[in-house]
């Protein structure tokens, strides 16, 4: 929840700086619209890529029972609590908002294999990475934990290698993975085995590889609108 | 040259010469690799399918009891499906039937006639076995057969105990089975034709996979095996073990050592399950969505989706080929193939196969096909090889997680690697040369109309395009037409036998066995030839009974004795190739026959009822071993007539366990032998047949060297065109300026010499030599100095051109004018719009003079002239003297006439050397022309040490000398009447060329239609001429200006500081300063549409907004810098150091298309796009981006290159080639433009 409070008012601010530098241009008011609506709809496809992520890969956990839920939540068809997907759903779209303007407030624009082919292998790796977290039996938690991480920075350095994607990868996963804690210690829910304090240590690790993926898709949106802008001005 | 450079030059050879291959033998190269791919997959068949393998669980038989339902508290090993009854226990009777001893008179049916025969026998036994219960009690009672299932009806049994064998094929009766004329064609009627994975009918009712039963013809072990299969719904100990004695009583198996003890329950998963469903679903969406855009970026082909399809084949056939190898050398998959299966995809990908598409189609389009193939292929190599180290790497860390699922993926995923790594060299590769050899010939036929509509009456040696390139259809219709011989039909039959295993083999066994190499004497309607079969039937075993150790020849009627024999034989006739007592062994594969049959045996055997065996399981007994002997008698007496007309396989070779595994791989390997074999021969042929190289054996693969002829880096040669250049010759050193304005071409060389030619012949017009080089050298040998060493200094004696601060005795100045001058071009590139307007002509009124320079220039111009026109009346009455000089050598006429007035230059300059020594003395010395412009007959020359003089281009006489500034000028533009000068310390100098002309002077000069330009006005040499310096605008730029263009009234600089900027030429403001770009700007381009483009050194390209001052668009371009841009109405033409020329979209900034060519030294782009290299000119079209023409410039010049390039409007396209000029008319380019 800590997250997603943080987060949000990292997007309200984010969200008031494109109109704020030019409050008097006519002409610009259609773009700025434009751009309103724009990152609406950016908004709404990354939270519905994060629910539909969310619930996909809940099911890989719960098949293995590596999360369990109070039997009264388990009331919807996807036998998961009803607060997790939109949970996740928010989550995703508030980092892939939040990375192309981290670029573009850096200026340093990323560049590298901005193209959907590779973020449709990304999702994949991280679908991957999931999929071995919950099916694959693993030796003990160190060795799970450790392959994991190798994959997530292994998912970083294939489909990002941008330094701002890094740390905010990082610091994202840390929030995400306290307030994880902070769920379990509050008697939320709770998981099967937990390793690492209330949780199993490889969260951080999906987290990051999460936080990669949305980041990803979210720069790719942003893309499509940066050039829509511009054939607009260019337009004009 | 490093390792790495070597490495990687012969990786990109070895890839070129495979590329050439691939190109020129596309349909054997997809059949061999079709055939490797199903080759590869072959083991797949017996693999189950993934997510439904069954799950086995074995207990012992004697403290078997049926499992509770309720969950036990201490599970053990017990898994959870193991609850309550199972659907079925199944017992199978196992029977090993031979007819023993063999006697030579028996024909091959008897192997197996009469043993079937005992089929029935057993059944009766099995029947009326009666222990407590009969057998209807305790067996599974079916009622009805699954409807559909007509064709099953006759046999499978349709109630009553569901009791299995072979003698379901005669309805279990005795009399249909002694009256089937042809056991195996009843047998094979039911079975289903094509390919099929699950348990067919002649599985299911012999209980052992086909090629175990030892029905057949050639069989040479001569044992049949088949079970009876009864399917008990309960589990009864004491009737089974009574069933079991009394079989083993009557039929003892004397060396059986099976045991009995172990029951096994296979388990049968369930459907998948939604839970599981919708992660796979989403990584098979994820998948095709990583599919779709990957291929969606497949362009410029000429069947996008085919492409598409090849490249997901490739892909696919690649993971499949894994598994298969995999599983070949023993690794059973445990993964769920269907949950990895996507990740594979990714992780091998789709970027090489798009890498190569994008990097073939980006080759000329005009080579041959082959050729981009090869060099497409090569020029991706190293970056492809990298890749996949870097990938194998990577899986190679994950394979040392250590965790075996990890382990077991990444195996996967090398294997996977390399097939596609192979697959995409042969497959993909070859599917794309086929994919544009289809485009050429579309476009071909596209193109065809047009040329046919054109009059065919123009045989002229000066459409070289109009013939098409011979190479071209060649070798499409040989390459498709030589594989269809025995080749196509020999892997097509290979690829036969490996897709359908069962079908093809049975149909191979009953061809071969109808049809005996010697003459078939059973088939084709002719009269067996009795007498003939039985010698050679027995002849072969008396053949083989040579080799065997000699044994009695057992008595055929002694039943029991061969009975003994059989069973008292054990090793010594083991080894005997075909015994003639037949072995019946049981060994440890009996045991649990049923593993070898399909694992959707038995589901399939249930679901002929309708009963699922899904998330259910079934109890398998141990089998009752059988052993049945059969005397000859007994095989002769149950002969159908019909049996003997089958003639006994003729193939007396190896052991006969091994003849039939054997058979099928020996068919494979000698038609994948033959295919090879073929494909050599039809290599060798085609060699042959063919010729002319097509750039395979010519040059080998590598940079060309430098001087040898061909242009194209892969030694291709493009038509040779008739058009030879015209050389101009006269420079004794390298040239460094070129200046032309249509008419007249100017040229100055490394030794200050500068040259007027005509553009239309060629000829020399004037030679204006270096004054301070012919004084201090006294007209010897001319020394070659090097202009461009020195920035500041290298400063020598100047002769001419005095200093402005000291031209105050205007008599000297005044020197006779003729025509206008022109801007100069800077040193690098030599585009030129030629955008010259009209000059005011108008010289009546008399500017008035700017600041800085003395308005003495203005003054007494009235003398002046009258003095010029006496002096210069009588050589130039005409305005054109092109007939004045006839040859190149430089003592014509017009430079006769010019002595006096050098002459009066260098004493005057001597002069005044002297008096502005002091004052002076960097400035004075000799410098070489660093820019020169040329308009009109006026050349303006900007010279290293910072002066600025106006010659006439046609006398040779020096008009006019500005020496305001003191830096070097680099770069000269010359528009109207207004010549803008660039520094080398980034100064900016606006001067203004004022004529003072007398009335009714105005000449022209040419016809007006003769070029595009508009007839320019000349100045005579009447008019008296100065050049005033109106405007300096200091430190224009950061550093030096390193080019100035001037077009539609605005002067543009580049600078190395990064900036571009834009001045009006009226006023000398400067209106913007463009930024945008990283690094030194080297090209720029306005014209006068107002469009202004610049390169700079970091490949970026700009388009910019002259109005505004806006960038439009931003692409990078080019690896180094940008060498030269064009802009036309609908593209932007630019070159590179990169050795490219990208052909831009003007309004979206998107790449066309890219030339790919190999030092380029210099380029000039026009339309169409004329570009060189070492030695030679070629000419580009630029809507289809075909290499239209090349000119070489000579042989002769060893290891010069083309250095500048020049575009005239009259299509003549000026090189600067060393010491020597060439001019190249292109007039068929612009025949095929109209």
């Amino acid at each position: 929840m800590s997250l997603t409070l943080t987060a949000m008012s990292d997007s309200a601010v984010i969200r008031g700086q494109p109109k704020m530098p030019r409050p008097n241009w006519g002409p610009y008011i259609s773009v700025i619209t434009n751009r309103t609506t724009n990152l609406v709809i950016r908004g709404a496809m990354l939270f519905s890529v994060g629910v539909f992520l969310a619930l996909v890969l809940n099911l890989l956990q719960v098949q293995r029972n590596v999360t369990l839920f109070p039997p009264d939540v388990i009331s919807s068809i996807f036998s998961s609590a009803w607060w997790v997907p939109p949970c996740c759903g928010t989550a995703s779209a508030l980092i892939g908002l939040l990375y192309p303007c981290i670029d573009s407030r850096l200026g340093e624009p990323h560049k590298f294999k901005r193209e959907w082919s590779s973020v449709m292998r990304c999702v994949a790796v991280f679908v991957g990475i999931n999929h071995a977290s919950a099916k694959v039996d693993f030796a003990n938690n160190v060795q799970l934990s450790l392959t994991l991480a190798a994959l997530s920075v292994g998912l970083w350095w294939t489909f990002d290698r941008s330094r701002s994607g890094f740390g905010l990868g990082v610091s994202i996963a840390l929030l995400a993975t306290l307030a994880t804690q902070l769920l379990v210690y509050n008697g939320v829910f709770q998981y099967t085995s937990p390793d690492f304090l209330y949780i199993r240590s490889w969260l951080p690790c999906i987290f990051f590889a999460g936080v990669i993926t949305m980041g990803n898709i979210g720069r790719q949106l942003a893309l499509y609108e940066g050039k829509f802008c511009q054939e607009k001005t260019h337009q004009d | 040259m490093t390792l790495r450079q070597q490495l990687r030059d012969k990786i990109s050879a070895a890839f070129y010469r495979h590329g050439l291959l691939c190109a020129s033998y596309p349909v054997p190269i997809i059949l061999f690799t079709s055939a490797s791919i199903l080759t590869c997959c072959y083991p797949l068949l017996r693999l189950p399918l993934p997510g439904t393998g069954p799950v086995e669980y074995t207990t012992g038989v004697r403290d078997y009891s049926v499992p509770s339902h309720e969950p036990q508290g201490d599970l053990g090993e017990r898994p959870d499906w193991y609850r309550g009854p199972p659907v079925a226990y199944i017992q199978q009777v196992v029977v090993k039937a031979a007819v023993s001893p063999w006697d030579s008179s028996l024909v091959p049916v008897d192997v197996f006639r009469s043993p079937l025969g005992r089929a029935f026998s057993l059944l009766e036994e099995i029947r009326n076995h009666v222990h407590s219960d009969g057998l209807e009690t305790l067996c599974l009672q079916v009622t009805d057969l699954f409807p559909g299932l007509r064709r099953m009806q006759s046999v499978l049994p349709e109630h009553g105990c569901l009791l299995v064998s072979p003698g379901n094929y005669w309805q279990n009766q005795r009399e249909l089975f002694d009256l089937d004329p042809d056991l195996l064609k009843t047998i094979q009627k039911h079975e289903p034709k094509g390919l099929h994975t699950s348990a067919t009918l002649r599985d299911l009712l012999f209980g052992v996979p086909g090629k175990y039963t030892g029905v057949s013809h050639y069989n040479r072990k001569r044992v049949v095996t088949y079970t009876i299969t009864v399917v008990l719904s309960t589990y009864d100990a004491s009737f089974l073990g009574g069933l079991r004695a009394r079989l083993k009583q009557l039929h003892p198996s004397a060396n059986c050592s099976l045991r009995d003890d172990h029951m096994v329950h296979v388990h049968f998963k369930e459907e998948i399950g939604i839970a599981e469903l919708v992660p796979l679903v989403t990584t098979y969406f994820i998948l095709f969505a990583y599919i779709y855009f990957s291929t969606r970026k497949i362009d410029m082909v000429k069947s996008k989706w085919g492409l598409a399809l090849a490249a997901v084949v490739t892909v696919l056939s690649s993971l499949l080929m894994s598994v298969g190898l995999c599983t070949l050398f023993g690794l059973t998959p445990t993964l769920n193939g269907g949950e990895i299966f996507p990740y594979l995809v990714v992780v091998i990908g789709l970027e090489n196969v798009l890498v190569l598409t994008k990097s073939v189609v980006s080759t000329p389009v005009d080579l041959e096909v082959k050729l981009r193939i090869a060099q497409g292929l090569s020029n991706e190599s190293w970056s492809i090889m990298k890749n996949m180290a870097t990938e194998l790497c990577i899986i190679l860390i994950g394979y040392f997680t250590l965790v075996p699922a990890i382990q077991e993926f990444c195996l996967f995923a090398v294997v996977g690697l390399v097939s596609d790594f192979f697959l995409q060299m042969f497959f993909f590769t070859t599917v794309l040369s086929i994919d544009i050899r289809r485009m050429e010939l579309a476009d071909l036929n596209r193109r065809l109309p047009a040329e046919a509509g054109l009059p065919p009456t123009k045989p002229g040696p000066l459409r070289p395009r109009e013939v098409p390139p011979p190479p071209r259809p060649s070798p499409h219709t040989i390459t498709l037409q030589t594989p269809r011989g025995p080749v196509g039909t020999v892997i097509w039959i290979g690829i036969l036998v490996y897709t359908d295993p069962a079908g093809i083999r049975a149909y191979l066994a009953a061809q071969v066995s109808e049809q005996s190499p010697l003459g078939d004497p059973g088939g084709g309607g002719l009269p067996p030839h009795l007498g003939v079969a039985p010698v050679f039937r027995g002849g072969d075993p008396t053949s083989t009974l040579t080799i065997k150790p000699p044994d009695p020849t057992p008595s055929p009627e002694n039943q029991s004795q061969g009975h003994h024999r059989a069973s008292a034989r054990t090793g010594p006739l083991a080894q005997a190739p075909p015994p003639a007592v037949p072995q019946i062994t049981w060994g440890a594969e009996d045991e649990e026959g049923w593993r070898r049959l399909s694992f959707r045996h038995w589901p399939s055997l249930f679901s002929y009822y309708n009963i699922t065996l899904a998330k259910r399981y079934i109890s398998i007994l141990p089998v009752i071993p059988v052993t049945v002997h059969l005397s000859p008698q007994e095989a002769i007496e149950t002969r159908h007539p019909q049996d003997t007309r089958h003639p006994p396989p003729s193939i007396p070779k190896v052991s006969a366990d091994l003849q039939t595994d054997l058979t099928l791989y020996k068919v494979a390997a000698l038609g994948l032998a033959a295919g090879v074999l073929l494909v050599l021969l039809l290599f060798c042929l085609y060699r042959v047949l063919c010729p002319r190289n097509y750039g395979q054996n010519g040059v080998i693969h590598g940079r060309r060297r430098r001087g040898d002829l061909p242009c194209d880096d892969y030694g291709y040669s493009p038509p040779v065109s008739e058009i030879s250049p015209l050389l101009l010759r006269g420079h004794s050193m390298d040239i460094e300026c070129l200046a032309s304005d249509g008419m007249l071409l100017a040229s100055c060389c490394l030794a200050g010499q500068i040259r007027v030619w005509d553009t239309q012949t060629g000829d020399c017009l004037t030679v204006i030599p270096n004054e301070g080089l012919r004084r201090s050298s006294s007209g010897g040998c001319w020394e070659p100095r090097e202009g461009w060493d020195g920035v500041g200094g290298a400063l020598e004696p100047e002769c001419f051109g005095p200093s402005l601060g000291c031209d105050g005795p205007s008599e000297e100045e005044v020197y006779p004018l003729r025509r206008r001058a022109a801007p100069a071009w800077p040193t690098l590139f030599g585009d030129q719009p030629d955008l010259t307007p009209l000059i005011d002509t108008n010289f009546a009124s008399q500017p008035p003079s700017h600041l800085c320079t003395p308005p003495r220039h203005g003054f007494d111009f009235g003398g002046l002239v009258e003095r010029a026109y006496m002096e210069h009346e009588r050589p130039s009455p005409s305005a054109y003297p092109s007939p004045s000089s006839a040859s190149s050598s430089p003592p014509t006429g017009a430079s006769l006439q010019r002595r006096p007035s050098t002459g009066d230059v260098a004493v005057f300059s001597t002069q005044e050397r002297a008096s502005a020594a002091g004052t002076q003395a960097g400035a004075d010395g000799e410098s070489s022309v660093w820019a020169m412009e040329l308009r009109g007959n006026l050349i303006a020359a900007g010279r290293s040490s910072g002066k600025l003089e106006l010659w006439d281009a046609v006398e040779g006489s020096l008009r006019c000398i500005n020496e305001d500034g003191g830096s070097g000028i680099t770069a000269l533009a010359f528009l109207n009447n207004r010549i803008v000068a660039a520094r080398l310390n980034g100064s900016l100098d606006f001067f203004t060329v004022e004529i003072n002309k007398p009335p009714g002077l105005l000449q022209y000069r040419g016809a007006p239609g003769r070029g595009s330009m508009p007839p320019s006005p000349c100045y005579s040499s009447e008019d008296v001429i100065s050049c005033q310096l109106t405007r300096s605008v200091q430190c224009a730029h950061q550093k030096p200006i390193t080019v100035l263009r001037a077009a539609a009234g605005r002067v543009v600089t580049g600078s190395q500081d990064h900036t571009v900027r834009v001045y009006r030429l009226e006023d000398s403001c400067c209106l913007f300063t463009l930024q945008g770009h990283s690094g030194g700007i080297t090209a720029i381009y306005i014209d006068q549409t107002m469009v202004l483009a610049s390169g700079g050194q970091d490949g970026a390209i700009c388009l910019w907004d002259v109005l505004t001052g806006s960038r439009v668009s931003h692409v990078y371009g080019h690896r180094g810098d940008v060498t030269s841009l064009v802009c036309t109405t609908s593209c932007v033409i630019s070159s590179g150091l990169d050795d490219l020329i990208c052909i831009w979209d003007r309004s979206t900034g998107i790449k066309l298309y890219s030339i790919q060519q190999v030092q380029c030294t210099a380029a000039n782009l026009l339309f169409p796009t004329h570009t060189c290299f070492f030695g030679c000119v070629s000419f580009w079209d630029l809507n289809f981006g075909d290499l239209l023409q090349t000119v070489y410039l000579g042989q002769s010049s060893d290891g010069q290159g083309v250095r500048q390039l020049l575009v005239l409007d009259n299509a003549a396209i000026i090189c600067d080639f060393g010491s020597e000029l060439s001019l190249v008319y292109v007039p068929s380019v612009l025949e095929k433009l109209d």
